[in-house]
């Protein structure tokens, strides 16, 4: 198939570097991976443009690169899958770590992130004479997890990441989770408690980019609402974050439906008055617009909010 | 066209002008609703952060309910149609699952059997009613309007949930929409991104930050209105608007309209109809560009 490459290009060895973007024309199989293409852009067109990339096979992580806007592997992805003929293929380095040149980032603040929440068992007791073992049944739900292959993609197309840098982010969260999962782990409480402090797990918006993007399935965001269950689960230190989930399940269990106000009164506290001091002007100006709950004022419960109660009770039970 | 309407907490909440708008321009769609008055709130991802299993028995239940019916659910907020699209997913690829939480609903009388279809009104539209007949209905087209679309993360991810192989226009029928509609997309990369309500309480400068990037974007790009068909990215795009221009400092002012508004206006509604004296960026000045539209 006939197809362009943009590619964005970024020297630092240039007087005044700055990024721009370079196409090229390329004649390729429609079952190559991009990285197939770029590699051959390298060999036969141009040997200035920089790429990192090792096993060709989705396993080592490091041709990890935006294409047409999202990350990816690039040498996972075909080419006909994202281009049809005569087509232009947009390939830029990952977001939210500095560019080194062209498509190769600087992955240190990636590993900084990880270092944060200790990537290593830390057990309980005298060290065993062999390994420390676990049955396959009490390891077999990480799987998925420990399929992680820390590429970077899902800190490139994190959402929180973009505004706040200080977010540990989801590849650090799902390696956290990894651990406080983990069976033969002892140090879940302190774990959850450093997780629990800000730019930790409460500050993931749930906008699934993470799980969207990842190509081993790890399911970041999933593993990051696990720790939050487990947070609520273990009485972390009440934050606005344990609080908002809190509150939020007991206003469905009494009502079926969510109270907005009383939702951020509940969860606001008296602790954070100022921050509940913050929201009148948007109250007034709601109220002054008729911006009336339709259900009432007060969020009358659900007409059957018996059979809810039922359930939030079989559920306890069962767990 | 009968649907199980699920208006959600919002639309009969903070955003009383979504439902109101909802509301008028669906008789002329050829649509009937039968809402769905004993229904949950589906958790909204937040009750599934304390408890999975519960959400999803909480969505089961309301599944169950619309099948007792023999009806497709209709959806106008991108997070419950998202929360109910993964429960639903969950539920129907995992027989065992789905026979555990009916043990739950058993003592309600009700089983859910994986047979309901849950839709956005953005996707009936399209899928539903048809490109024809939606042409047929318009009667002001809205020539001259700049529109930014902002779709919400939970009809734009994850894709297998919501069935983007089946249905590969979904990912953008928002533009679709506003082409049919006569106005000019307006596109700018923050479309499919978040728009910061989950943090809002959490981590309100963050969230801030994403309303005023999305926001400024989009009026960059030339928008004179952005349209959503998620009443909670609504809440923060507008009802945080002022807040976070002002955490930026700059100013912005750009009305951010529901779906139905929008369809309303191009079916030749009046504003106040369609509640847009609700929304609090008022789009006054932009809707002058189609005639003030009543």
């Amino acid at each position: 198939m006939h197809t362009t490459l943009r590619i964005r290009r970024f020297n630092p060895e240039h007087d005044h570097p700055s990024s721009y973007y370079q196409e090229y024309d390329l004649e390729i199989d429609p079952s190559d991976s991009v990285l197939d293409g770029l590699i051959k852009i390298r060999e036969t067109i141009d040997d200035s443009l920089t790429l990192r990339c090792s096993c060709r096979g989705a396993i080592c992580g490091s041709c990890g690169m935006r294409i047409n806007g999202h990350a990816t592997l690039a040498c996972k992805t075909k080419m006909i899958s994202v281009a049809s003929e005569g087509g232009t293929i947009q390939v830029e380095p990952m977001n939210n770590m500095p560019v080194i040149k062209d498509l190769v980032t600087d992955m240190a603040p990636f590993w900084s992130k990880i270092r944060q929440i200790q990537p290593w068992l830390q057990p309980e007791g005298r060290p065993p004479t062999a390994e420390y073992t676990a049955s396959p049944e009490s390891m077999s739900h990480l799987s998925g997890v420990m399929s992680c292959i820390m590429c970077g993609v899902c800190v490139s197309d994190c959402t929180v990441l973009d505004v706040d840098k200080t977010f540990v982010g989801p590849a650090a969260l799902a390696k956290a989770y990894r651990f406080v999962a983990d069976p033969r782990d002892s140090a879940t409480s302190q774990r959850l408690n450093f997780l629990n402090q800000p730019n930790g797990m409460w500050d993931c918006t749930r906008c699934m980019e993470c799980i969207q993007v990842c190509p081993k399935g790890v399911g970041p965001m999933d593993r990051i609402m696990a720790l939050r269950a487990k947070g609520l689960a273990e009485k972390v230190p009440a934050t606005c974050g344990s609080r908002h989930a809190e509150v939020f399940s007991d206003i469905i269990k009494h009502k079926g439906i969510l109270d907005e106000p009383m939702l951020a009164i509940r969860t606001f506290g008296l602790k954070n008055i100022g921050r509940l001091l913050g929201m009148i002007p948007m109250v007034v100006q709601s109220v002054l617009k008729g911006k009336v709950p339709l259900s009432g004022p007060l969020h009358r419960p659900i007409p059957g909010i018996h059979h809810i109660q039922q359930l939030f009770k079989q559920v306890r039970i069962k767990r | 066209m009968k649907y199980a309407f699920f208006p959600g907490c919002v639309s009969k909440g903070a955003c009383p002008e979504l439902y109101q708008s909802v509301m008028q321009v669906y008789p002329k769609l050829g649509i009937e609703l039968a809402e769905m008055t004993t229904a949950s709130c589906t958790g909204a991802g937040v009750l599934q952060e304390k408890d999975l299993r519960l959400g999803d028995a909480l969505n089961a239940r309301t599944f169950a309910m619309a099948e007792q019916q023999g009806l497709p659910i209709m959806t106008i907020c991108s997070t419950c149609q998202g929360v109910m699209s993964q429960a639903n997913h969950r539920l129907t690829t995992q027989p065992h699952y789905l026979q555990e939480i009916n043990g739950l609903l058993r003592e309600e009388g009700l089983t859910y059997r994986g047979t309901t279809t849950i839709k956005h009104f953005l996707w009936i539209l399209l899928e539903d009613v048809g490109e024809e007949a939606l042409r047929q209905q318009i009667t002001r087209p809205l020539s001259g309007l700049r529109a930014a679309p902002f779709y919400g993360c939970y009809i734009q991810r994850p894709t297998n949930a919501l069935e983007f192989d089946r249905h590969p226009d979904r990912g953008k029928s928002l533009e679709r929409i506003i082409e049919i509609l006569g106005a000019e997309v307006v596109d700018f990369p923050g479309k499919t991104r978040c728009c910061g309500f989950p943090i809002l309480t959490i981590n309100e400068k963050n969230s801030l930050t994403m309303v005023a990037t999305h926001t400024r974007d989009a009026k960059s790009h030339g928008a004179d209105i952005m349209v959503t068909p998620c009443p909670l990215c609504h809440l923060n795009l507008d009802g945080m608007q002022t807040k976070a221009a002002s955490q930026e400092q700059t100013s912005i002012d750009l009305p951010i309209l529901h779906l139905p508004q929008l369809l309303g206006l191009a079916i030749g509604l009046e504003t106040k109809s369609l509640g847009l004296q609700r929304n609090l960026i008022s789009p006054e000045s932009a809707l002058a560009k189609i005639g003030g539209a009543g």
